[in-house]
C-alpha cells in the first residue's frame, strides 16, 4: 500500500510521522514537489505532502519579519513582501526550469530544506542566514521549536540554521520565521566584454575588494549568455557582470567608482535596471543550461579557484560552464550519460577544495551516484550520529542525501 | 555564590587528580600545565564574576595534536573539560568545574593566512576579535562583528557565543561571517567544516558549532570573511522626549527602507551616567537618545542622513546633531561605548542583562521594567541595540548590602521572562551559560530542550564538555534516545490521503 498524506495542520503531520516512526514506515517529505528530481531518489512507501499546510501567519514589515507555514508557495511569499517594498534578500533560485518543471513553483519549506540562495548570496548569504526560527517534527514524531522571531538570539543551539540544507532528512519543518529586508530602490550592472576566465576573475576580485558593495558578480564565457534568450540583454560573447543595488544616487556613484577602478580591465558599459534584473534572474536560475539534456553540476570553491577549475575540466572532457559568486560558484554542464563524478571531484581537490552537487541527472544515474559530496570518515560518522538523534528509525527521506542514510 | 547550582563534583575524579595532572604534563610540557591554586586563581571566573570555582587543573596547549591528545585522554578517562578563550563571557560560559580540566586556548594566538583575493582570514582561536581587524586594516579591510569586549575577547569565544555587536542588523552576527572551522571532537578526532568556499556539502554543522557555548567541541582554527571598510560613516545624535517617540522613529527609519550600520538607544539614566563620565555632548534633558549611524558610499550616506533627520523631526525629536567629522562621530559613540563603566561609577555593582524583544514592544517593556524596578527596590539603566531589538538593562545594586545581589538576580530573571512574554528571547548575544540556564523552560518546552540535548549526544555522548551550562536538567543520552511508541494501525482516518 502506498499512501500520500496531505495534512492541513501541524498536529496531523505529527500524527503521521509518529505512526511512521512506530511502524518503521519511511516517508518521502514533499512540499509542491518542485525539487523531487534533485538529490538521490528517496526509498519510501509513503509520501507526506505538506502543500496544504500553507498560509502566512504573521508579517510585520516594520519589524522585518515573516512567519509562514511550511507548505506556503514561495511565489506567494515573494509577491506579498514585494507589495510592501521588501524582499527575501538571499535571492532564492528557482530550480523549476532547470529540472524540467514550471517556473515559480515550490514552497518555503523546500527553500529551507535545500538552503536555497542565488547570485546575491555573495553579499546577503543563503536561506540559512535569514531564518530566525522554526517549528518542526523530528523523526521521532515529536514537535519542537527553536530560534524565535528576532535577529539577535543565542538561546540554545541554532537548530533553524542547522536544518537548512538537510533535505528533510532530520525533521519536517511545519512553521518557519524569516528575516525580510527592504528591496533595493533600483539597480544597474557593470558589463565588461571579451575577458577570459582569469581576466574576469581579476576584474571581479578587484570589484569585490573595493567599497562599491557589489551584490553579485558573474562571468559567462562566449556562447553561454546567448542561451539566456530574451533575458540576455542583447549580449553576445563573453560577458563579465557586476551587480549594484540600492538608492539611485548610490548606484550611480558606485558605478562611477567601478568604472574608474576597472579602467585597466576593459571598457566598462552599463546595463540599466530592468535589463539587469532579468539577466540576473536568468543567471541565478541556470537558464543557459535549462534547455539542454546535459548533466548539471553545482560546484562551490574559493572564488579565485573557480576559473582555473573550469579550465582544468574543459581540458579533460567536453563541458561548458559559467561562474557566479565572483568565481566561487561554477555551474557545469556535461553532455552524455556519465556524470564523471570522480573527475569532477578530483578537479575540485586540485583546485584547493570545495564541494560538488549533481543538480540534474536522470533518476537511474542519481540512484547510483554520490549526488552530494562524500565526507571524510569522522565527519560522515558525526553526520550519521546527528541523523540518528533526530530520526532514529530512518523514516524521513531515507537515502536522499547519502546511500542508506 | 548564590542560587545557581553546578553538577556535583565527581569524588573519584578529584581523588585521581595527581594522576590526571601527570598525564597532562606528559602531553603538554613545561608551563603549559598549571596546578597550583594561587596560579589557577586567574581562571576561577569569567566576566560573570559573582561565580567562582577553581578547576582540577589548567592546561594551555600549543598545538592541535596536544588539544586532541588532552581531549582523548579526558574522554577515555571520564574527565570533564571546560574550554576557555579570553574569559570575557558575561553568562558564566567559561566557569570551571572542580572535577574538570580547564582548557585555555589563548596560546593559539597567530594569524595564519590573509587571503586578500578571496576576502578571507584564517586565524587561530585565541586571536582577539579586534586583532583580526588590526591584521587586515592596512589594506582597508575589517572583520564586521564587533562585540563591546572586542579588544579582549577571542574569536574562538566569539564562535562559542555567536557574538554580535552594534552593527549586526546590517552586517550579521558571527554565524553570518564565519566561513570555516577546524574543530576537535571530544574523542580527539579533528574535523574541518567549510573553508574559503560557501555552503556546506552535508549538514550545516558550522551553524551548530557557532553559538554552541563550548558544549560540542574545541575550535582550533577559524576562517572568517573580511570586508572592505565602508567609504564613509556618519552618525546622527537624536534626542527624544520619551522612548515611545524614539521607538517610533526607529520603526519609521526601517519602514523607509533604510538599514543603518548601527542604531543605538539609551534611556535617561544611561544618558546622564555616560555624559558625566565622558562628556560626549549628549542632551541631558532627553528621555531617550538615539544614535543612528549610516555607512557606505558618501553619496548614499548624505542622501540617507537627510531622510533620517526628516523622520526624526516628524517624531518630535528635541535635538538632532549630525557628525561633521570623524572625530565628532567617535565622540557620539564614546558615551555609548562607555555606558557600562559609566554606570559602574554611579553604582557599586551592576548586572548586565541581555534579552531581545520585537522592536515594537520597546515602550511597553520599558514601562514594565520601571514597575519591576519598584517591586525589587532597584534601579535599572537601559542601553538598547534598537536596530535588532537587543536590550541591555543594567541593574544597579550593592553586593555589600545583604540580599541585594539576590534581588538583582530576581529582577533580572523577571526582565528576561518579560522579554519572552512579548515574543522575544532570553539572550541576544551573551549566551545562556549558567546565568540563564534555569530560565530555559520559560522559552522552551521539555520536548524542545530534549531535542537540543540530543544534538549534544551526537557530539559528546558522555557529556564531558562544559557540563552544567545551557541545559537546566541533564538527561543521560541513553534516556534521551529511548522512544515511547504505541504500535497500531494507521490511526488517522480524517487526514486527506490519496
Amino acid at each position: 500500500m502506498s499512501d500520500r498524506f496531505m495534512p492541513e495542520t501541524a498536529e496531523d503531520a505529527r500524527e503521521i510521522v509518529r505512526w511512521a516512526a512506530a511502524e518503521h514506515e519511511p516517508l518521502e517529505i514533499v512540499g509542491r514537489g518542485s525539487k523531487r528530481a534533485l538529490g538521490r531518489p528517496v526509498q519510501a512507501g509513503h509520501r507526506l505532502d505538506l502543500s496544504r499546510l500553507a498560509g502566512v501567519e504573521m508579517y510585520e514589515p516594520a519589524e522585518l519579519v515573516l512567519t509562514v507555514l511550511a507548505g506556503t508557495p514561495i511565489a506567494e511569499v515573494e509577491r506579498l513582501v514585494a507589495d510592501n517594498g521588501q524582499e527575501l534578500a538571499f535571492d532564492p533560485m528557482d530550480y523549476g526550469p532547470l529540472l524540467g518543471g514550471a517556473a515559480g513553483d515550490g514552497t518555503i519549506g523546500g527553500v529551507i530544506a535545500a538552503n536555497l540562495s542565488g547570485s546575491k548570496r555573495l553579499k546577503h548569504g543563503a536561506a540559512r542566514d535569514h531564518i530566525l526560527g522554526l517549528e518542526a517534527i523530528s523523526g521521532r514524531g515529536e514537535k519542537f521549536k527553536s530560534g524565535g522571531r528576532v535577529v539577535k538570539n543565542v538561546t540554545g543551539y541554532d537548530l533553524p540554521r542547522a536544518l537548512c540544507g538537510s533535505w528533510g532528512t532530520l525533521a519536517v519543518a511545519t512553521r518557519i520565521t524569516l528575516k525580510v529586508l527592504p528591496r533595493a530602490e533600483t539597480e544597474a550592472s557593470v558589463l565588461l566584454r571579451g575577458l577570459d576566465g582569469a581576466a574576469a576573475t581579476a576584474a571581479m576580485t578587484a570589484a569585490l575588494g573595493s567599497s562599491a558593495e557589489v551584490s553579485a558578480a558573474a562571468h559567462l564565457p562566449a556562447g553561454v549568455v546567448e542561451c539566456c534568450g530574451e533575458d540576455a540583454a542583447g549580449l553576445a560573447g563573453a560577458a563579465t557582470l557586476l551587480r549594484l543595488e540600492g538608492f539611485g544616487p548610490s548606484v550611480d556613484y558606485r558605478f562611477e567608482t567601478l568604472r574608474r577602478l576597472l579602467a585597466d580591465h576593459g571598457a566598462v558599459e552599463r546595463i540599466e535596471a530592468e535589463a539587469s534584473r532579468r539577466l540576473w534572474s536568468a543567471i541565478r536560475d541556470v537558464k543557459p543550461f535549462a534547455a539542454s539534456n546535459d548533466m548539471v553540476w553545482r560546484v562551490s570553491l574559493a572564488p579565485t579557484a573557480g576559473a582555473g577549475f573550469a579550465e582544468d575540466l574543459a581540458s579533460r572532457m567536453g563541458c561548458s560552464s559559467y561562474l557566479d559568486w565572483s568565481g566561487g560558484l561554477v555551474w557545469l554542464a556535461l553532455p552524455g550519460d556519465d556524470p564523471q563524478a570522480h573527475e569532477v571531484r578530483a578537479a575540485i581537490a586540485r583546485a584547493g577544495g570545495g564541494h560538488a552537487t549533481l543538480m540534474r541527472a536522470p533518476e537511474p544515474v542519481r540512484a547510483v551516484s554520490d549526488v552530494f559530496q562524500p565526507q571524510p570518515g569522522p565527519l560522515a560518522a558525526l553526520a550519521a550520529r546527528l541523523k540518528e538523534q533526530f530520526d532514529p528509525h530512518g523514516v524521513l527521506n531515507p537515502g536522499r542525501m547519502v546511500a542508506g542514510g | 555564590m548564590t542560587g545557581i547550582a553546578m553538577p556535583r563534583p565527581d569524588a573519584d575524579v578529584i581523588a585521581r587528580r595527581a594522576e590526571i595532572v601527570r598525564a597532562m604534563r606528559a602531553i603538554v610540557p613545561g608551563e603549559g600545565v598549571v596546578d597550583a591554586d594561587v596560579e589557577m586563581r586567574a581562571y576561577e571566573t569569567d566576566a560573570l564574576t559573582a561565580y567562582r570555582q577553581l578547576p582540577l587543573v589548567v592546561v594551555l596547549p600549543e598545538t592541535v595534536e596536544q588539544v586532541a591528545t588532552v581531549m582523548r585522554y579526558c574522554h577515555d578517562n571520564g574527565v570533564k573539560l571546560v574550554p576557555r578563550g579570553a574569559g570575557t563571557s558575561l553568562s558564566g560560559g567559561a566557569l570551571p568545574v572542580g572535577d574538570g580540566v580547564l582548557l585555555s586556548m589563548m596560546k593559539f594566538n597567530r594569524v595564519l593566512d590573509i587571503d586578500w583575493a578571496n576576502r578571507a582570514a584564517v586565524v587561530q582561536p585565541g586571536v582577539t576579535n579586534l586583532g583580526i581587524t588590526r591584521a587586515v586594516e592596512g589594506r582597508g579591510f575589517y572583520y564586521a562583528p564587533d562585540p563591546s569586549s572586542q579588544i579582549a575577547c577571542s574569536i574562538g569565544g566569539n564562535i562559542a557565543e555567536n557574538s554580535g555587536g552594534v552593527h549586526s542588523l546590517k552586517y550579521g552576527l558571527t554565524t553570518n561571517n564565519v566561513l570555516g572551522l577546524e574543530m576537535v571532537l571530544v574523542t580527539g578526532e579533528v574535523i574541518r567544516l567549510g573553508g574559503k568556499h560557501l555552503d556546506s556539502e552535508g549538514y550545516d554543522l558550522l551553524a551548530l558549532a557557532t553559538g554552541s557555548e563550548g558544549l560540542l567541541g574545541v575550535v582550533t582554527e577559524v576562517t572568517v570573511r573580511i570586508l572592505q571598510k565602508p567609504e564613509t560613516a556618519r552618525a546622527a545624535l537624536i534626542g527624544f522626549p520619551s522612548s515611545e517617540e524614539g521607538g517610533q522613529c526607529v520603526a519609521d527609519i526601517i519602514a523607509a527602507g533604510i538599514i543603518p550600520g548601527g542604531m543605538e538607544m539609551m534611556d535617561e539614566l544611561a544618558i546622564n551616567a555616560a555624559e558625566d563620565f565622558v562628556h560626549a555632548g549628549y542632551p541631558r534633558e532627553a528621555g531617550a537618545l538615539l544614535i543612528v549611524e549610516l555607512d557606505g558610499p558618501e553619496a548614499e550616506v548624505d542622501h540617507l542622513l537627510a531622510a533620517v533627520e526628516a523622520i526624526a523631526r516628524r517624531n518630535n525629536a528635541g535635538s538632532v546633531r549630525v557628525s561633521t567629522s570623524e572625530e565628532e562621530r567617535l565622540r557620539f559613540w564614546a558615551g555609548r561605548k562607555a555606558a557600562f563603566p559609566a554606570v559602574g561609577r554611579i553604582s557599586p555593582d551592576y548586572l548586565c542583562m541581555d534579552g531581545t524583544i520585537p522592536r515594537k514592544a520597546l515602550p511597553q517593556v520599558l514601562t514594565r521594567m520601571r514597575e519591576l524596578g519598584e517591586k525589587h527596590g532597584l534601579r535599572c539603566a537601559n542601553v538598547f541595540h534598537a536596530g535588532d531589538g537587543n536590550l541591555h538593562p543594567l541593574i544597579l545594586y550593592d553586593a555589600n548590602k545583604p540580599g541585594e545581589l539576590a534581588a538583582a538576580e530576581a529582577f533580572g530573571a523577571d526582565i528576561l521572562r518579560l522579554c519572552v512574554e512579548v515574543g522575544g528571547v532570553l539572550t541576544g548575544e551573551h549566551g545562556v551559560g549558567i546565568e540563564k540556564r534555569d530560565l530555559m523552560p520559560e522559552m522552551f518546552t521539555e520536548e524542545d530542550l530534549k531535542q537540543q540535548q540530543r544534538v549534544k549526544c551526537a557530539f559528546d555522548p558522555k557529556q564531558l564538555l562544559n557540563p552544567g551550562k545551557v541545559f537546566p536538567v541533564l538527561h543521560r543520552c541513553a534516556e534521551l534516545g529511548r522512544m515511547h511508541v504505541h504500535k497500531g494501525q494507521l490511526p488517522f482516518p480524517d487526514i486527506p490521503r490519496f
